[in-house]
């Protein structure tokens, strides 16, 4: 018998002709664009440019389509060319309370200041197919923009020192988690960077762990808002900060039933989630899982798995991941071959004694 | 004027064409009977969670699936359907549901309490008292009084079963230890009959109360945990307390600003960048009866 021990060079080519066919589909229909990808799967490209940690959705769209829709792909080719991207600095901090709103509701108060703005949301949609979808559908302008100057609402129950004030980063200085190796305990601003591009199916089965009984914490969705919000960075050389561009986020602020004792007051504490793009799930899935991280700061017992900084941040990328568990396809055959002449070798000296246990027993 | 809303008489035909391929209700007769067996089951044993073959619905869960399954397996042509969420007809979910229900089962709906047949609501219960022969659908996020005590089905289901409540007695009195009151403003456990705690879905406890010997029947469904519970007409719904530390509810130093009411749940709104609060009904319905002629006068 022969058997192939050399060919993989030609074998690769064949696949990679092959995945290109694949991709392209039935050349009958026409092809899909990185614009289209970018125009109509919005959420997709967000997602990929959220987890990618890349802002740029034609390339995100592009990643998409040579992903063949597979997002953790798209994110993987997105992050795999965003390491090759040389790093000017640190943006100053944006202020997401100075936004071009799209959208921006509160589950805390029925009315608040600028009020409640549903948006493009799929909330409250009923999930019945649209057999007409599937036609041109005429395009739908929105109405005016909304005031681009809107007071958060948890400044708002700040003033009355009923919550926490918003966490400040130790000494100014701001970890960069694609640049140093995590180390246990995680600052927080090193665990929310680890959240903003962690997998969003990870953190929403984490957030809705807590919401369960695993790790409790109560939260209220304080204020949701996505919007546009201009990135601006302060060259040294400068001394004054300029405007690189607007960026889309998604913003969440979760109010959580509060800390408290027989001698500090009650208060309410927070949880906080943003995410590049429209993308209300991850931000408050990583709302409720930054929340649960806090509880050993917040001087609760840490019971549960989301609550296990440890146990979240090294889990929650999703090209590591994929990398990982994907990696068993990869060729094992040393490591097989050294555990199969062990497993042999103990079923032989196994049944050996039970031969000579046998042998004794006749006796 | 007549018992229904204008707006429904002028809503939309019963069947749009696209619902055509919809049962009454949305769900199939199977479904509805199965669903219906469930309630029998839990109105036979007030307070205990059944489990059921909750469906898929068209609204995601956490929305009222639950609510809805028990609403479409009870609700018949001649029914009146009042939805609320938050104590208002005119919340976004509240709107989308009886939506829902005009849509695919075309009954009338009203804003009206008392006129309503079926009231299916989240985290709240009327404030006029109900009726015997009207039904309370409640929609519950997590069945399990338990769960924030003990995160196990296993564990809870047998907790229920042997009665062993000790824990949540314990952790309603760390709750005094550590800050004096039992901390606990909605969701508030009850139990039922003497016998199951239970929860009463997230109301405020302020609304605890009105469950007890209600003379309408009180459903509960909760579609993601697939579990119905029920309180039949007339069951005593004990909050749980301490004899040194009774149940007390929930008041306000304000009034309503619309209608005046001093006994109503009062919602906190923020009406300026400064913060300057206004409070008034959660219950809409309630507070524009009010303000009929005749009815009370708020400071607006």
């Amino acid at each position: 018998m022969y058997v192939a021990l050399k060919g993989g060079e030609q074998a690769i080519d064949n696949a990679h002709g092959w995945l290109a066919e694949a991709r392209r589909g039935d050349p009958s229909v026409p092809e899909i664009s990185p614009a289209q990808i970018a125009g109509q799967l919005s959420h997709a490209t967000d997602r990929a440019m959220a987890e990618g940690s890349l802002y740029d959705p034609e390339l995100a769209a592009l990643a998409i389509k040579q992903a063949r829709g597979d997002l953790i792909e798209a994110i993987f080719l997105l992050r795999a060319y965003r390491t090759t991207l040389p790093r000017f600095g640190f943006s100053a901090p944006v202020d997401t309370s100075r936004m071009t709103l799209e959208r921006r509701i509160s589950a805390t108060f029925k009315d608040i200041p600028g009020g409640q703005i549903l948006g493009p949301t799929f909330d409250y949609t009923h999930r019945l197919l649209d057999f007409e979808g599937a036609a041109p559908q005429p395009a739908k302008q929105a109405e005016e923009g909304l005031s681009d100057t809107m007071p958060r609402v948890l400044e708002l129950l700040d003033a009355e020192g009923l919550i926490e004030p918003p966490g400040r980063s130790a000494g100014g200085e701001i970890g960069d988690v694609t640049r140093e190796s995590l180390e246990f305990p995680a600052r927080r601003d090193v665990r929310l960077q680890c959240l903003a591009r962690g997998d969003e199916g990870f953190l929403l089965a984490l957030g809705y762990s807590t919401q369960r009984g695993y790790g409790s914490n109560h939260p209220f969705a304080g204020e949701i808002r996505v919007g546009e919000v201009t990135v601006e960075f302060e060259p040294p050389e400068l001394g004054f900060a300029i405007e690189l561009g607007d960026i889309r986020v998604t913003e969440c602020e979760l109010v959580n039933q509060f800390a408290g004792s027989a001698t500090e007051p009650a208060q309410f504490t927070r949880g906080y989630g943003l995410v590049f793009g429209h993308g209300e799930r991850k931000a408050m899935s990583m709302a409720l899982v930054d929340r649960a991280m806090r509880t050993e700061e917040l001087g609760e017992a840490v019971t549960a798995p989301a609550q296990d900084q440890e146990f979240v941040l090294s889990h929650c990328d999703n090209v590591q991941a994929t990398g990982f568990v994907e990696h068993l396809k990869l060729p094992h055959y040393i490591d097989f071959q050294s555990e199969l002449q062990l497993v042999r070798g103990l079923r032989r000296a196994a049944q050996s004694a039970s031969t000579a246990v046998i042998k004794e027993a006749a006796e | 004027m007549s018992p229904l809303d204008e707006a429904t008489a002028a809503a939309a035909p019963a069947q749009p064409a696209n619902t055509d391929g919809y049962n009454f209700a949305y769900l199939d007769e199977q479904t509805k009977r199965m669903i219906r067996r469930a309630l029998l089951k839990a109105v036979a044993i007030p307070g205990y969670q059944v489990p059921f073959g909750s469906r898929e619905m068209p609204l995601p869960y956490g929305w009222g699936t639950g609510g809805i399954q028990v609403t479409a397996s009870i609700i018949g042509p001649d029914d009146v359907l009042k939805v609320i969420d938050q104590g208002a007809d005119d919340t976004t979910n509240a709107v989308s549901i009886r939506r829902f229900f005009r849509r695919t089962a075309g009954v009338p709906t009203t804003e009206r309490t008392e006129d309503a047949t079926v009231i299916q609501t989240r985290h709240r219960v009327p404030e006029v008292p109900l009726q015997a022969g009207q039904i309370l659908v409640y929609q519950v996020p997590t069945p399990e009084p338990l769960r924030w005590l003990e995160p196990r089905e296993t564990e809870t289901r047998k907790m229920h079963a042997l009665q062993e409540y000790g824990a949540m007695h314990v952790s309603l009195y760390e709750d005094i230890a550590r800050h004096g009151v039992i901390a606990k403003s909605y969701n508030y456990p009850v139990c039922v009959n003497g016998r199951y705690i239970m929860a009463p879905s997230p109301i405020p406890k302020f609304d605890n109360p009105k469950m007890d010997r209600s003379p309408a029947l009180q459903l509960f469904g909760a579609g993601r945990e697939r579990r119905i519970y029920a309180v039949p007409p007339h069951t005593p719904v004990k909050s749980l307390d301490f004899e040194d530390h009774p149940f007390t509810v929930q008041s306000w130093e304000e009034s309503c600003a619309l209608c005046g009411a001093t006994d109503s749940f009062l919602d906190e709104m923020i009406v300026d960048d400064q913060g300057k609060r206004l409070f008034v009904c959660s219950d809409s319905n309630y507070c524009e009866r009010r303000r009929e002629p005749a009815g009370g006068e708020g400071a607006l």
